[in-house]
């Protein structure tokens, strides 16, 4: 089933057409270099791989309510294999995709990636987005030996074999944004609140730690609210009592409007009282609106306004595939690594063999230096060593970078969390 | 922790006081449409949620037409969006009652299911019309910002807005149930269809506008809502649970319940939310909530209808 981004704008369809008839006349062309070994020498575990193809798969959520997140995901997914088919594919061959649609529904992503690696033999998965869906595909990828490339910043306390982790961990996104406020905002006293499930617990107890044991300052209130929850009032009222230096927030999703109107109308707004954020991309902004987020702070890796040229030509290449309007927030972009890292392994491995692929990205030394967010390398622990952010928000719903830390080395097994 | 002057103290309390009444209000808003339908018809209109949406998306639907082609009438649109709200909803509502609703109300249980098939329905034409992306339309700048009586309290306008509107819409749609005609005659057919007939009251275009008239007020939560939070393929879905405990602990056949109900369940919750965490005040509420339906299932206020 290959369905597209439900969207009404007809350019979007237009270019697609273009694209497709562009991408023509350089199959023909590399088919006729031939330089590539024969399959047999490349796979030797019966993967889909041909003299001339090799097949990948994408699993995300294309309906349910998870498709708002994921939709930037899987285009950036296939924006990366069209430009490494129109470099010349890998190991001379062109790179085919199956698309499934987890439907915002975690059995029904173990189900696709079940199929994709059992009946569709694809050589690598791009795909899953919430911690949910990850869980639910690891268990098929681990029993049926798949790769997936998992791109979401994510609670870590997990490592397989089996599987890629383009996204930064827990400690990579936090530690570095609260010492960035205790020094620049001199802040002492921290509220946290978030939506109440495994991400948003799991970073709060890591902030509450290095809160208090790192900064010497204090968790002055803690809450969590219900996925989907649109009333703050009380929650408002209790920061307000509490007088916090920092709002540190992680409310995701369609509560994250409702919780940054209120703040606004309750004129709680960035002249009086700093706020961060570790939920919020360029993605959730064109729901917030610029305006009610205007001087407050997102710890990402990644803003679609960086300053280099990788960020450039990548920002250019996306809009011209996939409109003009469209916007990349942080885990658009780690979706985009995912195929780069993935053709670096297979070609140090000059195998499709998915030991041997997983073997090469263990040594711990594969660097993409064409990445947008910049220089990133991976980990023997099957995450990404990557730079921490944090962006300032403007009304026209992009981020200036105020802060960039140094490479951070990834640890999904920050000690007393196991 | 630093001491805090008494009036800040009162500030607080007053601005926590509205946030309760704001809940209310919003309770309310969306129970309203809720049970009409489900006390004078006894269908449970699973897809009330989506009706909200489709006001929700016509007032965006609103935003950006007045802001392409009028944007001079920036400040005025919302309130034809909300009567567009009203009327693009209320439509859709007798167009759903006239296809299947009307097929199914000897069987109940089947409703609930085939209004419940409605919704995934309407969610999925929401994503394939409109995107997977929320949407908030620009909303006029009077109703933006906070109300400040005195230096230290923010009464944010949306939610007196809202407030406003419930007030609005509750007391028509009491004139409209209790003193009009067409509310007779509503009555007399939940009393007993049959001598209503009998007395030559076309039942079948009562059921019709009442459905109607319940989705209209969905419509006008659901665009009234837009100030609050943004609208997304399956916003209904969030608001669909609190529209039902309202309803059924306020008793199904009572407006007067349904009012006493939303205002209970929103001062309990925002009160304990403000001591202990908003997750566990939730499930204080709901635990009170199955306690007292346990001795009063019947809800709060039942009023007595021969069946």
């Amino acid at each position: 089933m290959r369905k597209t981004s439900s969207s009404l704008l007809p350019n979007t369809i237009r270019r697609r057409i273009a694209k497709g008839l562009m991408a023509l006349p350089a199959a023909i062309l590399l088919s006729s270099i031939g330089m590539s070994a024969s399959a047999a020498d490349v796979n030797t575990t019966g993967l889909a791989v041909t003299d001339d193809t090799v097949t990948v798969g994408i699993l995300h959520s294309l309906t349910g309510t998870m498709a708002i997140s994921e939709t930037g995901a899987q285009e950036a997914e296939k924006l990366a294999i069209s430009q490494i088919n129109a470099m010349g594919g890998i190991l001379g061959r062109q790179i085919k995709i199956i698309q499934e649609d987890g439907a915002s529904d975690w059995p029904t992503f173990a189900e696709k990636g079940r199929k994709l690696l059992v009946q569709d033999k694809v050589a690598a998965v791009f795909g899953a987005y919430t911690s949910a869906s990850r869980k639910a595909v690891l268990p098929v990828f681990e029993k049926e030996n798949g790769l997936l490339y998992y791109p979401t910043f994510y609670e870590g306390l997990e490592q397989s074999k089996n599987v890629i982790y383009a996204g930064q961990e827990a400690t990579q996104q936090i530690l570095s944004g609260l010492d960035w406020a205790a020094k620049e905002k001199e802040a002492k006293t921290f509220y946290l609140i978030g939506s109440d499930y495994l991400w948003p617990r799991t970073a709060m107890k890591i902030a509450r730690k290095h809160i208090e044991n790192e900064l010497g300052g204090t968790v002055v209130g803690e809450d969590y609210k219900p996925l989907g929850n649109t009333q703050f009032g009380s929650v408002i009222n209790k920061i307000r009592l509490k007088k916090p230096d920092v709002i540190y927030a992680a409310v995701v999703g369609g509560s994250n409007v409702a919780w940054f109107k209120q703040l606004k109308a309750a004129g709680i707004t960035s002249k009086k009282q700093t706020l961060m954020t570790i939920s919020v991309t360029e993605d959730d902004v064109l729901g917030i609106g610029g305006e009610n987020l205007e001087g407050f702070y997102s710890v990402m890796k990644y803003f679609q306004s960086q300053d280099n040229p990788n960020n450039k030509a990548f920002v250019t290449a996306f809009k011209e595939m996939w409109g003009e309007d469209s916007v990349i927030g942080d885990g658009t972009q780690a979706a985009y690594l995912g195929p780069w890292l993935w053709k670096a392994a297979v070609e140090r491995a000059g195998s499709f063999d998915i030991d041997k692929v997983v073997a090469e990205s263990e040594k711990g030394d594969i660097e993409l230096t064409t990445a947008p967010e910049g220089y990133v390398k991976l980990h023997q622990n099957h995450h990404l060593w990557s730079k921490t952010r944090v962006g300032e928000w403007g009304k026209d719903g992009q981020a200036t970078v105020v802060y960039t830390s140094e490479l951070i080395e990834p640890n999904p097994f920050p000690a007393g969390y196991q | 922790m630093d001491a805090y002057t008494s009036s800040e103290l009162i500030s607080i309390f007053a601005m926590q006081g509205f946030s309760g009444i704001s809940l209310f209000s919003v309770l309310l808003l969306m129970a309203l449409g809720l049970a009409i339908i489900f006390g004078q018809m006894g269908v449970i209109n699973m897809a009330h949620g989506e009706f909200m949406t489709v006001g929700a998306y016509t007032t965006y639907f609103m935003a950006t037409l007045t802001e392409t082609y009028l944007p001079s009438f920036m400040p005025y649109y919302f309130v034809f969006a909300i009567i567009m709200a009203f009327i693009v909803a209320g439509i859709l509502g007798y167009l759903v009652e006239f296809a299947f609703i009307r097929h199914l109300y000897k069987r109940p249980l089947d409703t609930l299911l085939a209004t419940w098939g409605l919704s995934l329905i309407m969610q999925q034409s929401f994503r394939s019309l409109f995107g997977a992306r929320e949407v908030s339309p620009t909303l006029p700048e009077w109703l933006l910002g906070s109300y400040q009586p005195t230096e230290t309290i923010y009464i944010p306008i949306n939610g007196m807005f809202v407030l406003g509107l419930t007030t609005v819409i509750t007391i028509g749609t009491y004139y409209l149930m209790f003193k009009s005609r067409w509310g007779l005659r509503v009555r007399a057919t939940t009393q007993n269809r049959a001598m209503s007939g009998a007395v030559g009251i076309n039942t079948k275009k009562v059921d019709r506008y009442t459905f109607a008239l319940g989705c209209g007020i969905a419509g006008i939560a659901g665009a009234a809502f837009t100030t609050i939070a943004s609208t997304g393929p399956t916003t209904g879905t969030l608001y669909i649970v609190d529209t039902f405990m309202v309803v059924v602990f306020g008793g199904a056949m009572s407006l007067f319940g349904t009012i006493a109900s939303a205002f209970s369940i929103a001062q309990t919750q925002s009160i304990l939310e403000f001591f202990i965490s908003g997750s566990m005040a939730k499930v204080y509420t709901l635990f009170a909530l199955v306690l007292i339906l346990m001795f009063k299932p019947e809800g709060l206020f039942a009023s007595k209808v021969r069946r």
